[in-house]
């Protein structure tokens, strides 16, 4: 049968994990050790329990809605001005998308680069507008800044081409209907535009959440989620733990976790877009 | 060369003055005055997404004394490529090479025929709880990579899969999103032109080939290529079963290149970079226009 083989490896590899998982995250089991303890929900206990878990958390919440937000923002405002008639705007169109294609950790390292305190092009441009570079490599904080802009860099392209794909089906008659209203531009844009482009907005929240969540090699490659813990988000502590420290009771713990969140906020936006989105 | 300078930070500072002029306002007045801000803004765009390529490509010729001079200096003294010979001789990125080139070609060559033949079977033939599958296939799009590492680390290990290319390449076979994309596409196909191939005697396997597939060229084309694309950068699965030298793929040796104990030498892991980054920006440049419809059929459908 045509299908057999697909459904089959997505059971295998994608079905069978997702359950074993849940149940490994009930045990006291070390990643290539034969013997595994059944603890129930010890782990979870544990997790809550962790007096890292709280910043763990926090750093992930930031991280997630600055590169989610941010580059729903960013990528929207990018969209709007490759739409405009400029000359060049298809090169300009190719070149924004160009960083989506390339290997995250090849982007990490090249940004690591680029922000070296004193070597890096980035702290020759602060120092030529007479401010002194942060410490991007040893401050926790600004470490996260840092991974979050390159994250931003490398991802904005692929949602400013999605919302260029959404403003292209907006109608033209609505717009110059709105604009012999007398609307204004910025009115137009609010008032027809943005509502028009709901559903694209709603694929990309969900879309681009997911991707965050999911973000790896960038982290690993600049900071190995460090200093200080300062960039482990919860996907970058379920390596560490399961990997790093072969914990992998406890990781599946935190996988499990994410997973449950991830979950329940798929289901509530759907559910919000259902009422909301319904001109289409 | 600071005169290159402001577009340093980020993102921040791109698009401000876009928002309103989004109208297209009927025919464009020539010379118009708005049209300046949009160029400049655009102009700041192209920069802040070039400028660290432009950066990693000249530090891949400068030699140590050059990196870690002060002030910075853009460009290298010459172009001699000795970086690249330090990178290869350093760690074997001719096997790194092979190894992603194996990994891409068969896992995303697999790929693309298990979705063709899942979605030729979810349209085209009458199969029981056709539904049912369908769903199956669209879920497992939620289902987080990081949920079923372990459980697949496990299975990898039992089977003595650690360290070989079917460990790297069959976990990830499954297609979801691609049977998710042809199956839109060929609900739009006219189902006259199967029934007529059916009356003559084709089987699906014919019909599929024959008929399904010559019809569906661009789909195919935007999904090869955003799966070669991904499959090329896949970092983590591959990071975690490969641990010799010899079978690691591009971006897991790359990760070789850092010296985390004294100075790194940006010289030579920028070269690496390179090395890592080009073949897809070439691909990428040549068949953007395919590349940008697969990455915009989800979006548009979904």
């Amino acid at each position: 049968m045509l299908a057999g083989p697909n459904i089959a490896l997505l059971v295998v590899f994608t079905y069978r994990p997702l359950l074993q998982s849940f149940y490994l995250s009930t045990l006291q089991w070390n990643l290539g050790s034969p013997t595994a303890i059944p603890v129930g929900l010890a782990n979870y206990g544990d997790f809550f329990a962790d007096p890292g878990t709280p910043r763990m958390l926090a750093v992930t919440a930031i991280f997630t809605l600055a590169t989610v937000g941010g580059g729903m923002v960013l990528g929207l405002l990018l969209a709007v001005l490759l739409n405009r008639k400029l000359r060049f705007r298809g090169a300009a169109r190719t070149i924004v998308v160009a960083p989506y294609v390339l290997s995250g950790v090849a982007v990490g390292l090249l940004w690591l680069f680029v922000f070296d305190p004193n070597f890096g092009v980035l702290s020759a441009l602060l120092r030529a507008v007479g401010i002194g570079s942060p410490d991007w490599y040893t401050d926790p904080q600004w470490a996260l800044v840092m991974v979050i802009i390159v994250y931003l860099w490398k991802n904005v392209g692929y949602v400013a081409l999605i919302y260029l794909a959404g403003l292209q089906a907006v109608p033209r008659d609505l717009l110059e209907a709105a604009s012999l209203d007398g609307a204004s531009p910025l009115r137009s844009f609010v008032s027809v535009v943005l509502p028009l482009l709901g559903p694209t907005t709603f694929f990309l929240s969900i879309t681009t959440l997911l991707t965050s969540l999911q973000s790896f090699d960038i982290i690993r490659a600049m900071t190995n989620g460090g200093p200080l813990e300062g960039t482990t988000t919860m996907m970058y502590s379920i390596y560490l733990e399961g990997f790093a420290a072969g914990r992998a009771g406890y990781s599946s713990a935190i996988a499990t976790i994410l997973f449950l969140v991830l979950f329940v906020i798929t289901v509530v936006q759907l559910r919000f877009v259902e009422r909301k989105v319904h001109y289409a | 060369m600071s005169g290159v300078g402001t577009s340093g930070v980020g993102t921040s500072g791109v698009g401000t003055s876009g928002v309103g002029v989004i109208v297209d306002p009927a025919p464009p007045r020539r010379g118009s005055r708005p049209a300046v801000g949009g160029y400049l803004t655009m102009a700041l765009a192209v920069a802040v997404m070039v400028l660290p390529l432009v950066w990693m490509a000249l530090a891949s010729f400068k030699g140590m004394d050059e990196l870690y001079r002060l002030p910075i200096q853009w460009l290298p003294d010459s172009l001699a490529p000795t970086n690249y010979v330090t990178a290869a001789q350093s760690v074997p990125f001719g096997m790194f090479f092979v190894n992603s080139a194996i990994t891409t070609v068969l896992g995303a060559g697999l790929k693309m025929l298990l979705g063709l033949m899942t979605a030729y079977a979810l349209v085209f033939v009458d199969i029981p709880f056709r539904r049912f599958f369908f769903y199956v296939v669209v879920c497992a799009l939620l289902v987080p990579q990081q949920i079923v590492l372990i459980p697949n680390y496990a299975l990898v290990a039992q089977l003595d899969w650690l360290n070989t290319y079917q460990g790297m390449i069959v976990p990830g076979l499954a297609s979801a999103f691609g049977t998710f994309l042809f199956r839109q596409h060929f609900l739009t196909l006219p189902r006259s032109i199967l029934e007529a191939a059916e009356l003559d005697g084709a089987g699906h396997w014919r019909r599929l080939w024959r008929f399904v597939v010559p019809l569906s060229g661009p789909t195919i084309a935007a999904v090869g290529l955003v799966s070669i694309v991904t499959e090329w950068n896949d970092y983590l699965w591959p990071l975690l079963v490969i641990d010799r030298p010899e079978m690691m793929t591009l971006p897991v040796g790359l990760t070789l290149l850092m010296n985390f104990d004294g100075i790194p030498d940006w010289g030579v892991i920028m070269a690496g970079t390179v090395l890592v980054t080009v073949p897809v920006l070439a691909v990428f440049f040549l068949l953007q226009r395919r590349i940008v419809a697969g990455l915009v059929t989800g979006a548009v459908t979904g």
